[in-house]
């Protein structure tokens, strides 16, 4: 179990397109089957993972046709999503915080498609790709942007605070969402449920204490518990590297297993979270892994994302985009033609299209104390009034 | 290293408090015989019982604890060392490690993990061995418990309770003396006890625990070893008090002294002498709830009395006290026949020095020189 770490000192650009190189080397399919539900094995690149006092996964992953499409179509929904959500925002029609994901679109699918319906997951507020994943449509994400009703919060939470079935937020405080996922496995492990929690915070969030608390804990309990250290290099608008004495977010609970994943290869995304998932069920405890992964957008609307980083260094990235790097082999390996490919992207483009228009004709919460007040308390528990602007508005 | 852990309850401390006090042996025996039975004698003997607020406390965790396996105690030495101030003792003993848990002294952390295990289904207890070091996890209070069942459109609530002393304590100066009801008070999402005597003790912190909200449940380390009569009925596992409801502790006619925490039995004490003094009534009001706060009852009694004192510990400023005179103006102007007084903690951090400390708090005095004033005595 506690292997030697796999030495490398490469900085992180360095290693990506060194992934970046290997795509083209693994391609194998001589044992691709015709059937789209029959499984195969496919490879990944040999750099995809670097670990700390832990055994890699299979440099190889199973699935269908029917599940490389479905990741290739998956990863291009939350990219029209966010691209929707950036031109109703720049149309005015989305208030105050929109943080899009675009970019690191094979973490969200990638882990989603590792782990089941009954496993957990929490995340900061760059959420809406784990919103939709975790079961939330596209038009109620979409309406809750745009402040609606029928939003999948009623209106009430907005981009950074979206729930769903065995998903919890959507969490806007840096670094809080941390303990709040150690203490949904805690729960896990209470209820002796066979499951895990994908723990997830970003780079920035990497630095706080309470983030460090909960190592300790996860470890101390031996909590089912993947954290996830998604690294978009940039923490708001200040690079890792000027943030952090230490950029191998992997092994920063020094006592917790860790692996560096390829992010922008959903299946090392894959293979990765599959292999934790085995580990920490197997009662192993706790695991670090951190998603090397790009951020095309600004940290949020209002950032441009051009202040702290120069245009080179985005176009690099763009080039190795997670969904142009799984139609690459895709094609390759004869799963997806061009066309079909085309298809998915315009049947996707159309679908989004239908749900930003079907989630504009949605009314807005009706301006009334009913609404204004309710769900601030459990509904049987309230209090028995809740006061207004002035004493007249009191709720009773 | 060592420093920090001492300013932190030490078993020195607490054994010196509780030898002074006479209840020792009511202790005692809380710490020797499980909760529930000893209740369950009590109810066959009958009539009211002398308790210790400790011991209540300790009667609710153990009757919740026993009823509802969702439940579990997490805090700093809630476990092993019994709690740093005994509230917990003989829980891990009866519950086991699984539902008594001692945590790292990371306050952020624990409370936040409590705070998710709340999320994901369970029913946490989360003890803050005094409420000056949840200050260290107020974000996850507010932020995370108290406003996430509002901001996921009613999908997800949370119900867990945070307990522990708060307010007024004897020496141990600033960072340990801080009285946080208006902190909390002040926050949609939030319900906040905080209880006086020992039926109160009981009563508000199994409703908090039972309450399907994120509940606070202030208490005071000075009251831990005061003994009160429980009636009968409160010596029951099915006793609980609504949140939300004030009790009027000692009805009069031409005062209202409204109250909370350890500042009721100093009202109580104050109301006792100017009837002595002066052959005033008072009218002495346990608020037991911060949040939501018994408007209905305070403002009844002002009705009755025409004169409103407020009696509470914390800082003057925007204080539980301020909020109370500000309702009076809003639902009892035309009622009052002299303006609202309010006596307070002093608007400084809390010195060290005892003669120092009493000027910053009330002191019973204090109380019957300003209802005497309020009165024109």
């Amino acid at each position: 179990m506690w292997t030697a770490t796999r030495a490398t000192l490469l900085p992180l650009r360095a290693h990506r397109s060194i992934s970046r190189r290997g795509l083209a080397q693994v391609a194998d399919i001589s044992n691709i089957p015709p059937e789209n539900d029959k499984k195969f094995t496919v490879p990944i690149p040999d750099t995809s993972f670097e670990t700390y006092n832990f055994d890699p996964p299979a440099y190889s992953v199973e699935t269908t046709k029917n599940e490389l499409r479905q990741l290739y179509r998956d990863m291009t929904m939350i990219r029209r999503l966010e691209l929707a959500a950036d031109g109703l925002y720049k149309e005015r029609k989305i208030r105050g915080f929109c943080h899009l994901s675009t970019g690191q679109e094979a973490v969200a699918v990638g882990i989603e498609h590792a782990i089941s319906r009954e496993d957990k997951l929490i995340t900061a507020y760059r959420s809406h790709g784990f919103t939709l994943m975790r079961g939330g449509t596209i038009k109620s994400i979409l309406g809750e942007l745009l402040g609606r009703r029928d939003g999948i919060a009623h209106g009430k939470g907005g981009s950074m605070h979206m729930y769903a079935r065995s998903f919890f937020g959507g969490n806007g405080i840096v670094g809080a969402n941390v303990p709040l996922g150690t203490g949904i496995a805690f729960a896990q492990q209470y209820n002796d449920t066979d499951n895990v929690t994908i723990n997830l915070y970003g780079d920035g969030a990497a630095n706080q204490g309470q983030v460090h608390e909960s190592y300790n804990m996860a470890k101390l309990w031996n909590l089912p518990v993947i954290f996830g250290c998604e690294n978009n290099k940039y923490g708001m608008g200040t690079s890792a590297e000027r943030a952090s004495a230490m950029t191998e977010y992997y092994k920063r609970a020094q006592y917790i297993p860790g692996l560096r994943v390829d992010g922008m290869d959903v299946l090392a995304v894959i293979a990765a979270v599959r292999h934790g998932r085995e580990y920490v069920k197997a009662g192993n405890g706790p695991l670090l892994y951190e998603y090397a992964t790009y951020r095309y957008a600004g940290h949020s609307m209002s950032d441009p994302g051009i202040a702290y980083r120069s245009r080179d260094e985005l176009q690099q990235q763009r080039a190795n985009d997670p969904i142009g790097n799984l139609k690459t082999r895709l094609v390759d390996w004869g799963v997806l033609t061009e066309d079909e490919a085309k298809s998915i992207d315009r049947e996707v483009r159309n679908t989004v299209g239908q749900e930003v228009r079907q989630a504009e004709q949605m009314p807005a919460p009706e301006a009334t104390p009913r609404i204004l007040f309710e769900d601030i308390y459990v509904p049987g528990s309230e209090p028995a009034q809740r006061r207004g602007r002035t004493v007249d508005e009191t709720w009773y | 290293m060592a420093a920090p852990r001492l300013f932190r309850p030490t078993a020195r401390l607490l054994s010196s408090r509780l030898a002074s006090t006479p209840l020792r042996p009511a202790f005692r025996q809380s710490a020797c015989a499980p909760s529930v039975l000893r209740s369950r004698g009590y109810a066959t003997e009958g009539g009211p019982k002398e308790v210790t607020v400790r011991d209540a406390l300790n009667e609710a965790l153990a009757e919740e604890l026993e009823s509802n396996q969702k439940t579990f105690v997490l805090g700093e030495e809630v476990a092993q060392y019994n709690g740093a101030y005994k509230v917990t003792r003989g829980l891990l003993d009866r519950f086991g490690p699984k539902r008594v848990i001692d945590t790292p002294i990371t306050e952020a952390g624990f409370c936040g993990l409590a705070v998710g295990a709340a999320l994901a289904g369970l029913h946490p207890i989360c003890e803050f061995m005094t409420f000056n070091f949840a200050m260290q996890a107020i974000d996850q209070i507010i932020n995370s418990a108290a406003k996430t069942h509002y901001m996921s459109g009613g999908i997800q609530p949370c119900n867990v309770t945070f307990r522990g002393p708060n307010g007024f304590a004897a020496g141990v100066a600033a960072q340990h003396s801080q009285d946080y009801s208006a902190w909390y008070g002040s926050i949609p999402g939030l319900k906040v006890v905080s209880p006086w005597s020992s039926e109160d003790a009981k009563g508000l912190l199994k409703a908090a625990i039972r309450d399907p909200n994120p509940v606070v449940v202030l208490e005071n380390e000075l009251m831990y070893g005061q003994a009160f009569p429980m009636s009968e009925a409160s010596q029951k596992n099915d006793f609980v008090l609504p949140i939300g409801k004030a009790k009027i502790e000692r009805p009069g006619k031409d005062l209202t002294i409204v109250s909370v925490s350890r500042c009721v039995g100093q009202s109580l004490n104050a109301a006792a002498e100017l009837k002595q003094k002066y052959g005033v009534e008072a009218e002495v009001v346990n608020l037991r709830s911060i949040k939501p706060l018994d408007v209905e009852t305070v403002i009844a009694s002002l009705k009755k009395t025409g004169r409103l004192m407020v009696v509470e510990s914390g800082f003057p400023m925007f204080g539980v006290s301020s909020e109370i005179m500000a309702l009076s103006m809003e639902y009892g102007f035309d009622y009052l026949t002299a303006p609202a007084v309010r006596v307070t903690g002093a608007e400084v951090p809390t010195p060290y020095a005892v003669g120092l400390e009493n000027m910053s708090f009330p002191q019973e005095d204090t109380v019957v020189s300003q209802a005497a004033k309020l009165l024109r005595l």
